[in-house]
Formats: C-alpha cells, structure tokens, sequence
C-alpha cells in the first residue's frame, strides 16, 4: 500500500507526467481483489475497519488526482479490484472470457469497503448497482460497457506477431495510454450520458418516498431470499443508501464503519471458511496419475446419467453416451442438447460452440465405443444386481487401464466391486441432482481402490467443474448418511403433526436453502424409503425416528415426490404455487406420534440439525472423511447445510460441542439414542481446547 | 537502378514505404537479365497445358451507383458477351460454363445458367454456379481446370458476379413462417386466426451481413483486430490504401486495364467505361476519417478498406492444343493452384500467408521466381499484416508449422496496377480480375511467372501460379 501512495506521489509531483495508466503486469488478472489473510487477523471492528478507511484513503487519491488515470483492464477486476478501477477516471476492458467486473464481498459476508458501495451507485443506475453489490455477480466486459462500468472494450487480438494474449495485453496499454495522453490534452471527453430511464430515476431518488419504495423493496427481497440470516446484504443496502441520502462523507463513513462490524462475524468467518475449503477441494490431494483421461463413458442416459455428459462435453472430453433403449437414449441427448441451448440463450456461448461441443458426444446403444473409453462411470438403476451385470458386461470391452466408476448414492462401492475382475480400478463417484447445477462431487474409494485410480477420478472431477471430497467407503458414505439421519428426524416431525409446509419453514427459517419435506420429494420418497431401510438395518436403532413404513405406505401410494406429481406436495405442470397433500398427511395422521419434550421451533429444528451434525462428526472419527474441511463442503454443496455457519465442523467449533451435547442429552431421554453423541463430540464437549478449527 | 529496387524491398518490414516511381518500364530492366540466367520451367500437371485465352470484365462500380437498377444476371451476361464477342470464339465451341456467385439473388439462385441463357448461348451449354465468398471466381476457373484435366470438356467459360446495389433483405422468421402457414390455411376463419398472431416484431426485416456465420464477426471487425495483432499502425495502411489508388489511377490513365468491356445501361444514354471507386485523396483527408469498425480506437476506415461493388468477370480456358484448333492466341498457362483455411476468427484474412509458401513449393518455385503479384485487397491492414506474417520467422515457424518464414515478395511487382482497395471489389468477380490482371502484366513488364493469392470469408484463401504463353500479346 505505501508502494502505491509513492507512486501516487510522484504523479502528482512529476510535472513531465501528464496521466497515468494503470495496468497488471499478468494477462489474466488486473486485481483479484484484497488479501483476506489481512482481514482474518482482524480481532476488533476497529481494526478492520481502520483497513477499509486505509483503502478508502488511497483510492480518494487517485480519484482526487489532477492528472486523469486510466484503468487497464484485462483478466479478474474483483471485489478491492474493481474498486481500484472505480477510483480511476477511465476504464478499458478486454472483452474476453476471462475478464470479469464483481464486488463479490456479500459472499464473504462482508461489504465492498474500498467505497464500492458509494461509487458505484454514482456510475452506473442504482438499482443495477444494488444488484452487483447484493449477488456479487460477474460482469462481462460487454455488459460492464452497457451499465456504464467501463468506458471502452476492446476485443482480444488473435496471434500475430507474437501470442495473443501477449499482445492483446501490450495493445491494451497502447489503447489505454493513448485515451490517458487525450484525456489529459482535452482531446477526449468522458461522455456518460444516461438513458432517459436512468435520468428520469436519479430525479425521482430525491423524493424520500421513491426511496422508500426502491429500498424497501431491495430489503424485501433480501429478507425473503436470506431469512435475515445473513448480516452482509442488509448492511450494504445501509451503506448505499447513506450515501445517496447523506452525501459521500457520510456515505464513506458508514461503509467503513459497516465493514468493521462485519469483519468479526460469525457469519463472515463461516463464509470465508468456506471459500478456502472451496478453493482447497478444486485441488487434487492426489498428485498426477498414469493414463491422460480423454474419452468418459457414461452409462444410463437418465436425468444422472445425462447430466454427467453433459458437464464432461464440454470440457475437452470425448463422450459415449450409453444407454439401452433408443427412446431412454433420445430423452438423454435431448435433456444436454436444452442444457445448452439455455446457455446460448444467455449467451454464454455461441450457437457455434455449442453444435462444436455436441460433436464430443457420441450417444450408442452398443458397448463397442467402450473399447477406446478411458473412464467409464455408470448410472444405471440402483440395484445391486443390475450394477454387477453391468459391471462384467463393460470389462469385456473396455481398456486395462480403464477405471470403472459407479455413480450411486448409497450402494456400498466394495459391494459392487465384487463383480469386478479389477477392483482396484473400481471406484465411487456420487453427483447431486440436478449435475450440471450442484458443485458437489462426492469420490468414494475402497480398501482395493489404488491411488492412481483415485488420483484420476478426481482430476476427472475438477476437470468436471466440481468441488470435489474424497470419502471411505461405508453405508451411505459421507453425504447420505448424514442427510438420512437427518431426514429420519423430520419424518418423525411429521408425525408428530407439523405439517409439510411447517416443516419447509422451520428448515428453511435455520439457513437450509431447500426445506425438509420439499427436499424428501426432490430426493424421491421411494429412494428416501429405500435408503432410510437400508441405513435402518445397518446402522440399527439410532437410524431410527421416523417409522419406516409411513415412508414405503406414501410411495405404495403412488406418492414418489416431484417425479410422480404427488409427494408430501401436489405439483402441477406450469404452476408454481405448491399444494399440501392432504392424502399424504392422511397418511401422516396414520402414524401419527405425540411429541415428547419441548415443541418450541429452535428444538424441532436443533433436533435435525445435531443428527446431521452428529453423525458427520461420527464420520470424521470413523475415518470416512479425511478432513473436517471436506465434511464442512460437502455438507453445504451438497446438501446446502446453511452456508453462513461454514459447514457442520465449524458449526460445532462456534455453537459449542458441550451445548450440543448438552442438547443431544436433552432429546435423548424423550427419544433414545438416536441422540447419542458420538465419541469425538464428546470428546470435543468435555475439553473446550478441542476444535475442528484451529 | 537494380539498387534501387534492393533499398525498397529492404523497407519494407519496418513500415511498408511503397516507391511509386518504380512501374513497368523500370521492371524490365530489372528482371530482364534475371530471367535469362534463371530460367525455370513449371511442370504441366494436366497433361492438357490448360490455357487462358482471355478474359473481360464489366467496370467495377461502386454500388448505388450507375448499376443500381440492374439485376445481378444482367452484369453477368453483359461479360459472358463481351468474352463471346472479344475472343470471337463460336458459342457452340463452349463446353460448360462455371460461374461465382456470394450473395445470391434468389430468383436466379443458378444464375451461371439464367445469364448463359440471356447472353444469348447455346442452350445446350450446361451450367453452374459455385460459391467460395471472395474467391469464388477462382473457383470456377480451378473447377474448370479440374474438368478439363479429367478429360469432361476442352473448352470452359468461367466467371463471376456481385451486385451489391440490391441484396435479398428478407422478412423475418416469425413472419416467414406465418406467411408459410398462411399459404396453407384453407378457410377464412383459419386466415383470420393466423393474422391475428401477427405482432409488431414480425415486421422487423433481416439483412445480410458480411460476417461470419461461425464467429459472429463482421469482416471489418476482425481485419481490425488481425491489423493490430500484427501491431499495423494507421498510417502504413493509409499510405498502402493510397498507394493503391495511385498505382489504379495510373493505370487506368496509361490504358493498362484493357481488361474491361464498356457497359451500356438500358435506358442511359452515357456508357459506363471505367471503375469509378478509384480516387485519389490528400494524406490528410484520409487521417481524418473515423474509424468504421472497431470505435473508437481501431485503425480500419472507409480510405483504407475495400468498398462494396458491382460487376462481373468472365475468362475462357481451354486446353493449348484445342487453342491451336481453334487458330486463338492463349495469354497464359494456368500452372498450380492450392486452397488453403485456417481459423476463422483470428486468422480469417490470413489466406495469402498461408497460400503462398504452398503453391510456390508445389509448383517448385520460389519468393524470388515470382515477377508478377496479384493479390487481392481486402483492406490495406490486411495486407500490411500478411507481409509482416510472411516476413515473420516467428509466425511461420509457430503458426505453420514452417522452419523458416515465407520471406517477403517484392513490392515492387506487388499489384501495380492497383487492386481491390481502388479498382473494387465485386466478391466473386475479382477472382477474374485478377488472373487477367497477371497474365497482362506479366506480358508488359516482360515477366514469367505470376502469383495470384487472396483471402475469403470463412478463413479460406487461394493461390495460383500463371506463367506467360510464350508469344503472348495483350
């Protein structure tokens, strides 16, 4: 930092130096924002806020120089980034794939302290402005030129006298020291005339009713999307709207101030937690492996089987699509073909890249594309049997070093393995629904899984675009064994009468971004029954909660979930609103339980909430996971466990584990040792030294 | 005065300084003595010596000009007349006709066939049309060469016309399709009921862009990018676009571009007899203008790009011994061709790079054999960055894969008669213009071989090598 208040110095005082330009010395990155290092030292709110009046400081500086600076843009401008950029006079940017404008601080649970939250309001409309600074959403450089972001794009130069991206770089400079020297002359003119909506809003924001109405309408939306949950949206529609009612003093004043509080949440300790295990499992822990990875099979074109080729074709792989049936095979390429159709309509891609990135798909009904497959992940039904057959089919056809990767969510891997001539070649891959949404990919290795097969399932996986954890195998794994025992509970909530819409609340209302009995009919109530048996017979008593055979009389009820129209909702085509099905609580009432202990909302939800927590603390100390880290990310990517606490490890490390235990104690005399805590939580509990975190 | 020649060669890469004074009468004596030592020999890959007896053109004209009422078939049958009438070749000697076209006029989507029927031809003359954006007229001439080689026909018309004056602008597909459905519907209820789908976006008309379907990207656009990815300053392609202009105007003045056939417009009294794009303007009118692409930085203006034009071409081929038959006096041998493409996003004006090494070498020639270039002039950026591509060990080496650059022509026999830039550009007509262009060339600056190259929409290109007909006369 006083390296740039020197250089800042000498503009100012040079008088040979007419304008500046500033520009990164990297082609894919102009500043990825601040060190959030910096910011985790921070113990007090004045400390931190001390950093973002420090930045504040600087980039009032450039702002305030006499001598225009430019700001070369090409590669990530984010969060502290584009503020620097929003100081500057003048923006360039580089209309590239890899150039992004965001202030992404909200997912961090923070605000854009370096005045984001007051400049970027006065450049562009505020309600694009709220927009940005709430979602912390990409902005292309195309789109940045349309909201007013930058001043000028330029295109990327293709190779010429040197490599693209070098020269387009060094043509950027050239760009942006040409406007720097007209700006200075007088030449150009900064021309940011609004359209007639923006201008006939920025009228309208001096009467405080329209203000009421813009904000309170911000706030809405934020309350209805975050439950209240979250501290940092609110706080910086305060900021924005300090600045736009109070003037850039005040304005500063509050984004500094708000900054510092928001520092030392919990909240924005749980998010930044979370970033760095995200960040932590886009690596592969498992080094290099042997055999380059380039034609992925896919068995089963189903909604799973469809959506694994659909993340793979699109990244370099070549994809067989294999299915049994020509209609199940058609219904497959269709359900890709649309996922990227959407992405042409969002322009996210061409319609020429999308028919290029089709051509790697190779939808077959016969085994013979096997032969040249160098991973072939399987996700046919789930049955046992049928995953064998399939299993002995494939090893005629594929390579030796073909690795066999089976995509189930609770059949145990060392069971299929079986089947296999080389089980050391065999392996879990479990994708959450829908895949080319959820980020998660849950990697399940057995005693027999070698460390190359490993090693490249993952490299598979990141390649995929997931976050992925590696887990033991074991009943239900990592994810849906945690997910059960949870989901036993709220079954059990439903028969101690709350009802399905109740039940979403209380769910949603403690940070899941899905509620219970919405996400029991995503799952399919007929796998939910199925896995809950099985968990049930595995695990004994403390699987238990809700009676299983409410589970199997809903689904011999026709009543699936979403697939079958009927679950603990009624879902109608083209329709939104969702109705109760009161066939299914007719079913409810049938097994219907009293409630012991206490009915108030916060033990409803704790009493899911410490099985969830409790069982993948029991994870950690069975071995299946191999970090707190992958528990903490696969809980929230993909289960959506709530984000803000940081995952079920952190969640422990701040709510307590003596109060949790406490808790659990509490629940179990009412309901038995389905709230027993396991080992390592009371360990945790009797010595308060002991974290998950250091 | 050899000297000379050696110090303008030697400028070029720094910033393409153009000499002016060095025409025809100084290349004679330059090549002149060359020529004697190192005579070279092209092998005949036909077995048939395919020759180029002669070829016309209409004059190139700016579009909305003099031509705008005419269709296009109308320009392409004034020049499959004027070859007719210029080469005195009986019609019912012509086997096939082959003819370029790239925007089509829908009416007359084969129009090598509705203007061999308007100008008067045998009715028993087969044929078609062919498309290859830019250098669709070089198609026809290859395709004709391919017939011929296969021992199909002795004797072939090729050709090709553009007429930008009026492009099929279309309605768009919502409406289409209802007028589509509209067709079909049978009663008035049904008629009624379609009409009343019709919402103000249907009337919004679609117009053809020159741009390209893949990428997305109008022409202009890219030649921008592709002038500053080779760093091409402004002012080499403002001092290119009008040496251009110059070199045309000169020889429109010593009546070099005897290639054209005067064109009477019906109901017009004046006769149209030369190419009315060609002007030449100060420095400093052309330093002013804005750029028209790329804004507001880029480098590329209406001065220094080809302009939409209006013509047609045509070029009768044969085999030598039917040449004889037939008592005609070739004005040159067509010895090699090769088509080349590549990236069409970054590389899309690349065409003459990448052609020129390829054809010189299968044909076993080399820079240095070449006495007369024709190149087309898409936009003086494009052209700047193909010399310094092809004067760059860098690109070759990295981008074709080449151990050593293709090494830089001579400008001095580099499109002296000018080229697109000022004499126009009717897309699938230039490919003519350019050959005869050689081949006359090539007679009066005392020349052996030729090289015709040029770059076409969709990341394609073209190279040809024509040697001179021994005896050859313009």
């Amino acid at each position: 930092m006083s390296e740039v208040q020197g250089v800042l110095q000498k503009i100012e005082n040079d008088p040979s130096v007419q304008a500046a330009v500033l520009i990164s010395g990297k082609p894919g990155c102009f500043i990825a924002g601040a060190d959030i290092k910096m910011l985790e030292k921070c113990k007090t709110v004045e400390e931190a806020t001390t950093i973002s009046k420090n930045g504040q400081r600087i980039l009032a500086q450039v702002e305030n120089s006499k001598k225009p600076v430019v700001a070369a843009i090409m590669g990530s401008c984010l969060g502290g980034g584009l503020e620097v950029a929003l100081a500057c006079h003048y923006r360039i940017a580089v209309k590239d794939k890899k150039t992004a404008l965001a202030v992404p601080e909200v997912m961090l649970g923070l605000l854009p302290g370096g005045g984001g939250t007051q400049r970027l309001p006065n450049l562009i409309s505020l309600p694009k402005a709220m927009d940005m600074a709430l979602t912390g959403r990409n902005i292309r450089a195309d789109a940045a030129k349309k909201l007013g972001l930058v001043d000028r794009t330029i295109e990327p130069l293709g190779v010429g006298i040197k490599d693209g991206n070098e020269r387009t770089m060094e043509y950027l400079e050239e760009v942006a020291v040409n406007a720097a020297r007209q700006l200075a002359t007088g030449e150009l003119k900064i021309n940011r005339e609004k359209g007639l909506v923006d201008k006939v809003l920025k009228f309208a924001l001096n009467y405080e009713f329209v203000r009421n109405q813009i904000f309170g309408k911000a706030k809405q939306a934020i309350m209805k999307q975050t439950g209240g949950l979250y501290p940092a949206p609110l706080k910086i529609l305060e900021c924005i709207r300090t600045g736009v009612e109070k003037g850039p003093v005040a304005g500063y004043d509050a984004e500094s101030r708000g900054f510092g509080e928001l520092a030392v949440t919990p909240e924005c300790k749980g998010l930044i937690s979370l970033f760095y295990g995200q960040t932590e499992c886009k690596k592969n822990r498992f080094g290099a492996h042997q055999h380059p990875i380039k034609t992925v099979a896919v068995l089963g074109a189903g909604l799973m089987g469809a959506g694994i080729a659909h993340v793979s074709v699109d990244k370099g792989y070549h994809v067989i699509l294999k299915d049994t049936s020509q209609a199940g095979l058609g219904r497959g390429q269709s359900q890709i073909q649309s996922g990227f159709d959407r992405m042409v309509k969002r322009r996210r891609i061409s319609a020429f890249d999308r028919d290029v990135i089709l051509n790697n798909l190779e939808p077959t009904l016969s085994y013979d594309g096997l032969r040249k497959a160098d991973i072939v992940i399987e996700a046919v039904f789930e049955d046992i049997n049928l995953k064998h057959k399939v299993i002995k089919e494939v090893e005629q056809y594929i390579p030796e070093h073909c690795i066999f990767a089976s995509n189930t969510s609770a059949l145990p891997i060392t069971d299929i393995a079986k089947a296999s001539k080389r089980p050391e070649k065999v392996i879990g891959m479990h994708y959450f629904s829908p895949v080319d949404k959820m980020q998660l990919l849950e990697i399940i290795t057995t005693d027999k899984t070698s460390k190359d097969t490993t090693a490249a399932a993952v490299a598979c996986g990141l390649k995929q675009g997931k976050v992925v954890i590696t887990v033991k195998d074991g009943p239900g794994f990592y994810t849906t064994r945690i997910l059960a025992a949870m989901l036993a509970e709220a079954i059990r909530l439903l028969q101690e009468g709350v009802d399905p819409k109740t039940l979403d609340t209380l769910t949603k209302k403690y940070g899941f971004p899905v509620g219970g009995a919405t996400l029991s009919d995503e799952v399919g109530l007929d796998v939910a029954a199925h896995i809950a048996d099985y968990l049930g017979k595995t695990f004994g008593e403390r699987f238990g909660g809700g009676d299983p055979n409410m589970l199997k009389d809903m689904v011999s009820n026709g009543f699936l979930g979403r697939k079958s129209g009927k679950g603990c909702f009624i879902y109608e085509k083209n329709s939104k609103s969702r109705e109760i099905n009161t066939d299914a609580v007719a079913i409810m009432q049938k097994y219907k339980q009293e409630p012991r202990g206490s009915t108030a909302p916060e033990d409803q939800q704790l009493r899911m909430v410490s099985r969830f927590v409790n069982e993948a603390v029991m994870c950690l100390q069975e071995g299946i996971l191999a970090s707190p880290l992958e528990g903490d990310i696969g809980a929230v990517f993909g289960l959506g466990f709530p984000p803000f606490t940081g995952g079920p490890f952190r969640f422990v490390d701040r709510f307590g584990a003596d109060k949790l235990v406490a808790k659990m104690e509490e629940y179990k005399q009412h309901y038995g040792v389905a709230f027993d805590a396991c080992q390592l939580l009371k360990d945790h509990a009797k010595d308060s030294s002991k974290k998950f975190y250091k | 005065m050899a000297s000379f020649a050696a110090r303008g060669f030697l400028k070029v890469p720094a910033g393409i300084k153009l000499p002016l004074s060095n025409h025809g009468a100084r290349c004679i004596a330059t090549t002149a003595p060359q020529l004697a030592q190192t005579k070279k020999t092209v092998q005949d890959k036909t077995g048939k010596n395919v020759v180029l007896v002669d070829a016309v053109r209409t004059p190139f004209l700016l579009s909305g000009t003099s031509y705008s009422k005419l269709m296009p078939h109308d320009l392409a049958r004034a020049s499959l007349l004027g070859l007719l009438r210029k080469t005195g070749i009986p019609k019912e000697e012509i086997d096939y006709v082959i003819y370029g076209t790239v925007i089509q006029e829908v009416k007359t989507s084969n129009i090598a066939r509705e203007a061999c029927l308007s100008a008067g031809f045998s009715d028993k003359t087969p044929a078609h049309t062919v498309t290859m954006a830019c250098i669709s007229s070089n198609q026809a001439i290859t395709t004709g060469i391919g017939m011929i080689a296969a021992g199909a026909y002795d004797v072939i018309v090729a050709g090709g016309v553009e007429f930008m004056s009026d492009v099929p602008i279309r309605h768009s597909r919502k409406m289409r399709s209802l007028l589509l459905r509209a067709s079909k519907a049978k009663t008035m209820g049904q008629r009624l009921s379609l009409l009343s789908t019709i919402r103000p976006d249907f009337f919004a008309p679609e117009l053809p862009a020159v741009a390209e379907f893949s990428t997305n990207e109008t022409m202009g656009h890219s030649a921008d990018r592709l002038a500053a990815a080779f760093k091409v300053s402004r002012q080499e392609q403002d001092d290119y676009a009008m040496r251009s202009h110059q070199l045309a105007h000169r020889a429109q003045e010593n009546g070099h571009l005897t290639d054209i056939v005067p064109f009477q417009v019906p109901g017009v009294a004046e006769t149209v007899t030369k190419d009315n794009g060609i002007r030449i303007s100060t420095p400093q009118q052309m330093a002013k203008l804005k750029p028209a692409f790329v804004k507001p930085h880029g480098t590329i203006t209406a001065a220094n790009a080809s302009f939409l034009t209006d013509g047609a071409s045509a070029c009768l081929l044969m085999t030598e011994a039917k040449a004889k038959a037939l008592g005609l006096k070739p004005k040159a041998y067509l010895r090699d061709f090769v088509y080349v493409s590549q990236d069409p996003k970054d590389q899309l004006l690349l065409g003459p790079t990448y052609a020129t090494p390829k054809v010189l070498e299968k044909a076993g020639l080399t820079v240095k054999d070449i006495d007369v270039w024709e190149v087309h002039e898409a936009f003086a950026g494009q052209i700047c960055a193909n010399l310094k591509a092809m004067d760059s060990d860098w690109f070759a080496t990295t981008q074709m894969g080449r151990k050593e650059k293709v090494g830089l022509p001579d400008i001095n026999k580099w499109n002296l008669w000018g080229g697109s830039l000022s004499i126009g550009h009717p897309f699938a007509a230039t490919g003519v213009r350019l050959a005869i262009h050689t081949a006359h060339r090539l007679i009066k600056e005392d020349g052996q071989f030729g090289l015709v190259t040029a770059c076409a929409a969709g990341g394609q290109g073209v190279g040809m090598i024509i040697e001179r007909y021994p005896g050859a006369t313009v």
